[in-house]
């Protein structure tokens, strides 16, 4: 089986760092897209740490995820900055466009960039500025299109 | 010879499409036979023209922007890789009045430099400070941060000198610096723009702290809202070890908690643990991370560091008013029309802010209020534009400066609907250890909602909304809890007709 190697490569790679779940859920959700339920046990026994405490911390941050997401992820800001600049409009508009998609749409809580809200980011990887809603449309029909 | 072309790299100028821009620059220039050097800068922070494009004339570099793809072909037609005249020429970038007004100290790298260079770093004076607290006395660089008069940027301005004087006072095998990058605030961006276009600097400035208290290991624990900043700093660290000696530098990646920016809870989530805040004492100076002593500072805090030491802190302190020393980098965000980073030295006004630097809202409409220092920072309405920018006329107005972030928010704003707002952003992000900041969040939403449902239920809701901030304010373990009335009564107070 391949994953599990991947796996393996991770926990070898963490073994000796001090406070290292962090890491690890990031780079397994890195590698997945989000962290499977039925992987808390090998992490637990892997990092020496109770099923409890690895459950804990996995459903404590908003950033790990427990189901898998649609193919692509798009993060809406609803911060204070984006909301002064129609953040809000923007976040609604997002959640009727996204009903149905195989985008997920998640909430982040600033990015940053709040000098040119509403902003977006799209797979953690690109960003948008001032989105307007016609311009959410277009980045969503570009990831849409994309594998 | 090559000219060198500068397009930022910065995540707000990738936001605003630098990529596409960067790209265009590179196919035109080989269409056309023309040899450049192409460096991805960070930003100037000047956010509304960006992407904007500097290329390295003789006379200086000479700025172009706000500049898209489209633009490019018109750009080399124009002669802009001699510096040549075009609609979008802004002339020398120091010389943009909105630059040149600035006093930029920590920031003055930023968007200058190459963030990938040590060459560049060291060629404008990096590594001086590190340097020079390599011949001194531990006590004696203490004292140099102390005698500067730097308070911490992340939001509370504890003077930095005194919290390294606990860290070096208390003995240890092990001790660890950490350096919060967690810029949770919304309308803060400052360690971001730091961390992306000058992180040698923020380097310098941990492997500086760790001399003075005698700690070898450091932590940059930084957001995951920020990929950008992350990459920065870790190709940062790979080309730095040398030049750090034997200090040694890891970057932590958090996970969506705001919470996590409280210290203690970011002490938690490095050690691998749910981001729940610690009780004080023992302070994390004395039992810090893994139960050592520890200084935690904000990134802008370390960044100041370096030259506090190089150039003396006298140079440092002559900045400022008050007991406000130095610079702080405001950041303008939200509805302005010239928004970005303005480095000044305290004591301007938050009207010449607004309006001198950032040209009033960006809708054209009259702004209302203006949320200054984050989600737990007040709202101020117009009659407060006057206030001085400094800790302490913040402080005597009910507000805060926090980290430096100012919200610029238009007459459509509903400023009850903000409170809720602030309630429902204090029961999403409460860390739950206790009661009045856990269950008092969600009850104030639901105060809220009656008060602007009109639905009295026979008490007086706005009495019980006050009731509630009291308790808040007086039973929360953290500023989480205990801040949260800020915005909302600050928003009562000057906005009562929007609670009717
Ligand atoms: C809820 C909450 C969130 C905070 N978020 C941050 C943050 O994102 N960045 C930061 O530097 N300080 C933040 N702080 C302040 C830190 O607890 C701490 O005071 C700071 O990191 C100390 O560094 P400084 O003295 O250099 O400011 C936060 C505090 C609270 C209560
Ligand atoms: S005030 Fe809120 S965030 Fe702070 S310790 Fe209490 S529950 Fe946690």
């Amino acid at each position: 089986m391949e994953k599990p190697t991947t796996i393996e490569r991770i926990f070898a790679a963490h073994r000796d760092q001090p406070g290292a779940l962090l890491p690890v859920l990031h780079e397994i959700q890195h590698l997945l897209g989000y962290i499977p339920p039925e992987s808390v046990p090998l992490i637990a026994k892997e990092l020496n740490l109770s099923r409890a405490e690895v459950h804990g911390v996995i459903s404590y941050y908003a950033h790990f995820r427990q189901t898998p997401p649609g193919r692509h992820v798009v993060r809406v800001c609803c911060a204070e900055a984006c909301q002064a600049g129609g953040g809000e409009a923007l976040a609604e508009h997002a959640r009727s466009r996204l009903e149905g998609s195989d985008v997920t749409l998640e909430p982040v809580y600033c990015l940053g960039l709040c000098a040119c809200g509403p902003s977006v980011q799209g797979d953690e990887t690109t960003l948008h500025a001032q989105v307007t809603p016609k311009k959410f449309d277009a980045l969503v029909a570009a990831l849409e299109a994309k594998p | 010879m090559s000219t060198t072309i500068y397009v930022p790299g910065d995540a707000a100028a990738l936001a605003l499409g630098a990529d596409a821009v960067a790209a265009a620059i590179s196919e035109e220039a080989a269409r056309r036979r023309i040899a450049i050097k192409l460096v991805r800068n960070g930003t100037r922070g000047m956010v509304w023209l960006e992407p904007l494009v500097e290329v390295a004339a003789p006379l200086g570099r000479i700025a172009y922007g706000p500049v898209s793809p489209a633009d490019v072909p018109g750009l080399f037609d124009a002669g802009f890789v001699d510096g040549g005249l075009h609609a979008l020429c802004l002339g020398t970038t120091d010389q943009i009045p909105w630059m040149a007004r600035q006093q930029r100290l920590v920031c003055r790298r930023v968007g200058v430099v190459d963030p990938r260079s040590l060459a560049d770093y060291v060629a404008l004076g990096g590594g001086d400070g590190l340097r020079r607290a390599r011949a001194m006395a531990p006590a004696d660089i203490v004292r140099a941060v102390t005698e500067s008069g730097l308070r911490g940027r992340g939001g509370a301005a504890f003077p930095a000198g005194i919290k390294w004087q606990t860290v070096l006072a208390t003995p240890a095998a092990q001790k660890y610096i950490v350096c919060n990058a967690d810029e949770g605030d919304s309308g803060t961006f400052s360690d971001r723009m730091l961390m992306e276009g000058d992180p040698f600097q923020l380097l310098e400035g941990m492997a500086i702290a760790g001399l003075a208290v005698g700690a070898s290991q450091g932590y940059i624990y930084v957001r995951s809202e920020y990929p950008h900043a992350v990459a920065a700093l870790n190709a940062a660290l790979a080309v730095a070890e040398d030049y750090l000696g034997d200090f040694r530098i890891e970057v932590r990646v958090g996970a969506g908690s705001y919470v996590c920016g409280e210290e203690t809870a970011m002490l938690e989530s490095i050690e691998g643990k749910r981001g729940i805040v610690r009780a004080k004492p023992p302070l994390p100076a004395i039992t810090g991370l893994f139960g050592k002593p520890t200084v935690i500072n904000n990134v802008i805090t370390f960044a100041s560091v370096p030259d506090i030491l190089a150039q003396g802190a006298a140079a440092y302190r002559d900045h400022g008013c008050g007991r406000s020393r130095g610079t702080l980098p405001f950041q303008l965000a939200g509805n302005i029309k010239y928004g970005g980073l303005v480095e000044i030295p305290f004591g301007l006004t938050l009207r010449e802010l607004l309006y001198d630097f950032g040209g009033g809202s960006r809708s054209g409409r009259p702004l209302r209020a203006v949320q200054v220092g984050g989600p737990l920072g007040a709202y101020l309405p117009e009659a407060q534009f006057d206030t001085v920018l400094d800790y302490e006329a913040f402080a005597a107005i009910g507000a805060g400066l926090g980290h430096g972030g100012i919200v610029a928010i238009d007459d459509t704003v509903d400023l009850a609907k903000q409170a809720r707002y602030a309630m429902k952003f204090c029961a999403i992000e409460s860390c739950g250890k206790c009661t009045p900041c856990r269950i008092g969040s969600t009850r104030g939403v639901e105060v809220i909602d009656r008060i602007r449902a009109g639905n009295n239920q026979g008490v007086d809701q706005i009495e019980l909304l006050q009731d509630l901030c009291d308790t808040m304010v007086h039973g929360s373990l953290c500023a989480m809890g205990s801040m949260t009335p800020i915005p909302v009564m600050s928003a009562l107070r000057h906005f009562p007709e929007d609670f009717k």
